[in-house]
């Protein structure tokens, strides 16, 4: 009862601080913490979903009106949530390390820039950009072309031994990275390095702002991947893919079919990429190989380990975890040392004017990445939110 | 096509290659003496090559700023950034160990490498980090040297750098003492039998982990020393160049045989020539279509149909899989 008052309390409060200090990080990260409480308290369910629905949305586009970037922020947090729990079917469920995973994030996001922009005609001809309407079936055709990446790029590497194939996997997204910077010849395809632009948004109904139909856009695909990844983790599928994680031999012998099962974890894993980097392309409205790196890809590893292998909430809470400190306290961090650095502040005898004009902390989102990547793994491999089978193999040193 | 240029070019391509695979054979000792021991990618390694590099670069400017850069024999400038090159990255390597793997050991087989893949990232940034605090640059340059840039003309199309030969010197050497050292000394046969089985090599008194760092300090040096060699023969480096030389090396390793030391330098090699006629004749043969930049295809390619199809690579696999 005391838990469901303060719950309650915590997010009207956090969100009223957000509204009258629409600046402070520090304050929109007190909002996004109160979502944990409501999640992590002991309160009846229908009292959290309640909240938890009141707050992403009708709170959250309400925010959005004082601080539009922190829809921005929503926004990209959602796209992150999806990748990571696509990831997390294939690391965290079947155990299988893939280190390439944002190839097929591109590949969804290229299918969409292609043709849903003019660049289609130096292929086709002419009838380019499609309408924007297509928008909505290049979704499932994102979904498509990313389970079919998957299940190629799986047929061949599956034999392999785990980190054989975390290397090959690292190969092969190096491999669409170089294919999107030089594929502008012979053929035009990608336009190398320059990108694609502009990418058509799709229609928005009743005239609802972008910025808010994308956030409602992501909010429901994430929605639905959580649904569909809550179904497959107790369904037979999903006690095949933790059985090969535990013990390939012995799954094997119990009948799961390995190559069959390693290939669906695959696909699925790699279809929410694919819708994902749809929506992503049409957000952005400009796309270009840097959006689709090796550092992506362990960018949403770091996630899905932050939270803990094989956990939805924590994949949840691994991908917002990573995304806001990239997005807003690292930037935040880099704005105000500049601040400090204009304004000539001494800090113990020393002028932080003088500071090296390279020393950007906005930077550094390696040394998170890498980071978390060794201290979870160190002191906590289990995750933060973990699943209970997980915490046992795990937790125990 | 063009026939005369395609074979007129074809020494000088064959030297690049040399280089390169040599190159890629030093940093790729790194990987194959770790897995050897421990079976495990030291994903780590690459960054451990490039901190060789930094400290070269670093000694070479500081030498520059002295004034000693143009009065010490040359000879002797790169003997002197070679050790310290290879000491800092052997340091290293041993340090990453004990603090990242050594806690990690016997953890699933998956663990230590998200570690190890950590520790690249993190050493990224370090190496960044530290370089903006203390140049406010982290795109550095090597010193040029006059006599190591001299040229001679074999042929009108072909001609040889010194610092070529001397790179080509200097991994061959490093390679014959490794050679040496892991078959003719006693340590040598405590590496090889900790690699065989590290139960048994402890019950004969082999103290494992003194082993394990020894490894990781022999490793980390032939990496170190391969930055070094790097920087003198290209000149540009930054934190993150390290990262491409240590996947193709990985891949070097992979096809000689990982565990497998001479299998390494062979890997290597071929694949520096393989990635050099790659560059030089695709855009060549398929009429500019395709271009050198299709050559980190070429090497991943390279290393994903080497495991898929031959996973033992090229000498076969000394260590086997845990059962």
């Amino acid at each position: 009862m005391i838990q469901a008052a303060l719950a309650t309390g915590l997010v009207g409060l956090s969100a009223w601080a957000v509204a009258t200090f629409p600046r402070s990080v520090v304050v929109f990260l007190l909002f996004q913490g109160s979502l944990l409480f409501v999640y992590l308290a002991r309160i009846p369910r229908w009292l959290r979903t309640a909240l938890l629905a009141l707050a992403l949305l009708v709170l959250m586009p309400v925010l959005g009106h004082f601080n539009g970037y922190y829809l921005e922020i929503a926004t990209q947090v959602g796209i992150f949530v999806a990748l990571a729990l696509g990831l997390n079917i294939v690391v965290g469920l079947a155990g299988l390390l893939d280190l390439g995973y944002v190839a097929f994030f591109a590949v969804g996001a290229y299918s969409w820039a292609i043709f849903g922009s003019p660049h289609a005609n130096i292929m086709f001809g002419g009838g380019f950009p499609l309408a924007p309407g297509w928008f909505y079936a290049f979704l499932l055709v994102g979904l498509l072309l990313g389970a079919g990446t998957g299940v190629l790029l799986g047929l061949p590497v599956l034999r392999l031994r785990g980190d054989y194939l975390a290397i090959v996997t690292l190969g092969f997204g190096e491999v669409i990275r170089v294919l999107a910077n030089n594929l502008d010849k012979p053929v035009n395809i990608t336009n190398g390095p320059k990108g694609i632009t502009p990418i058509s948004r799709p229609p928005v109904p009743f005239d609802v702002p972008y910025a808010e139909a994308f956030y409602f856009l992501v909010l429901l695909i994430v929605v639905v991947v959580v649904l569909v990844n809550r179904r497959l983790e107790d369904s037979h599928v999903g006690r095949a893919w933790e059985a090969i994680r535990e013990d390939e031999l012995a799954a094997q012998a119990m009948g799961v079919p390995l190559v069959r099962s390693k290939l669906l974890a695959f696909g699925c894993g790699a279809s929410f990429a694919g819708i994902m980097g749809v929506v992503f392309s049409a957000k952005q409205v400009f796309i270009n190989p840097e959006s689709f790196t090796f550092l992506e890809s362990i960018g949403v590893l770091a996630m899905v380990i932050l939270g803990g292998m094989g956990s939805i909430p924590g994949a949840v809470v691994g991908a917002t975890v990573v995304t806001v400190l990239n997005l807003q306290v690292l930037k935040g961090f880099s704005l105000w040392l500049n601040e400090l650095k204009n304004a000539g502040v001494v800090v113990l005898g020393y002028n932080l004017a003088d500071l090296p004009t390279q020393l950007e902390p906005a930077k550094y989102e390696r040394m998170i990445f890498g980071a978390i990547l060794v201290l979870m793994m160190i002191f906590r491999p289990q995750g933060i939110l973990p699943v209970r089978r997980r915490a046992r193999e795990l937790g125990t040193p | 096509m063009d026939l005369p240029l395609l074979v007129g070019i074809f020494p000088q391509v064959f030297l690049d290659g040399l280089i390169l695979g040599f190159m890629y054979a030093l940093i790729a000792l790194g990987y194959t003496m770790v897995y050897g021991v421990l079976e495990f990618i030291n994903f780590a390694h690459s960054e451990i090559f490039i901190v060789g590099a930094f400290v070269g670069v670093e000694i070479l400017l500081g030498m520059r700023a002295a004034g000693w850069l143009e009065a010490l024999p040359w000879p002797l400038v790169l003997l002197l950034i070679l050790v310290a090159g290879m000491a800092g990255a052997g340091l290293l390597a041993v340090s990453v160990e004990r603090i990242a793997y050594r806690p990690l050991r016997g953890a699933p087989r998956l663990i230590p490498l998200i570690s190890a893949i950590g520790v690249s990232f993190f050493l990224q940034d370090l190496i960044r980090l530290v370089e903006s605090i203390w140049r406010n640059a982290f795109n550095l340059v090597y010193p040029t040297m006059d006599a190591l840039n001299h040229r001679f003309e074999l042929t009108e199309t072909i001609d040889v750098s010194v610092k070529s030969l001397v790179v080509i010197a200097a991994a061959l050497a490093m390679l014959w003492a490794l050679h040496a050292l892991v078959n003719r000394t006693k340590i040598g046969t405590a590496i090889r039998a900790v690699a065989e089985d590290q139960a048994a090599a402890s019950l004969m008194g082999i103290d494992v982990n003194r082993i394990i760092s020894l490894t990781f300090l022999i490793g980390g040096a032939m990496g170190g020393a391969a930055g070094v060699l790097f920087g003198v023969q290209y000149g540009l480096i930054n934190p993150y160049s390290g990262f491409i030389p240590g996947l193709k090396a990985f891949t070097a390793a992979v096809l000689g045989g990982i565990g497998n030391i001479p299998g390494a330098m062979i890997g290597g090699v071929v694949l520096g020539l393989l990635e050099a006629f790659a560059a030089s004749y695709l855009s060549l043969l398929t009429g500019g279509a395709f271009g050198a930049e299709y050559k980190d295809i070429f090497a991943f390619s390279v290393l994903i149909l080497i495991l898929i199809f031959r996973p033992k690579g090229l000498l076969g696999e000394i260590v086997r899989e845990r059962a």
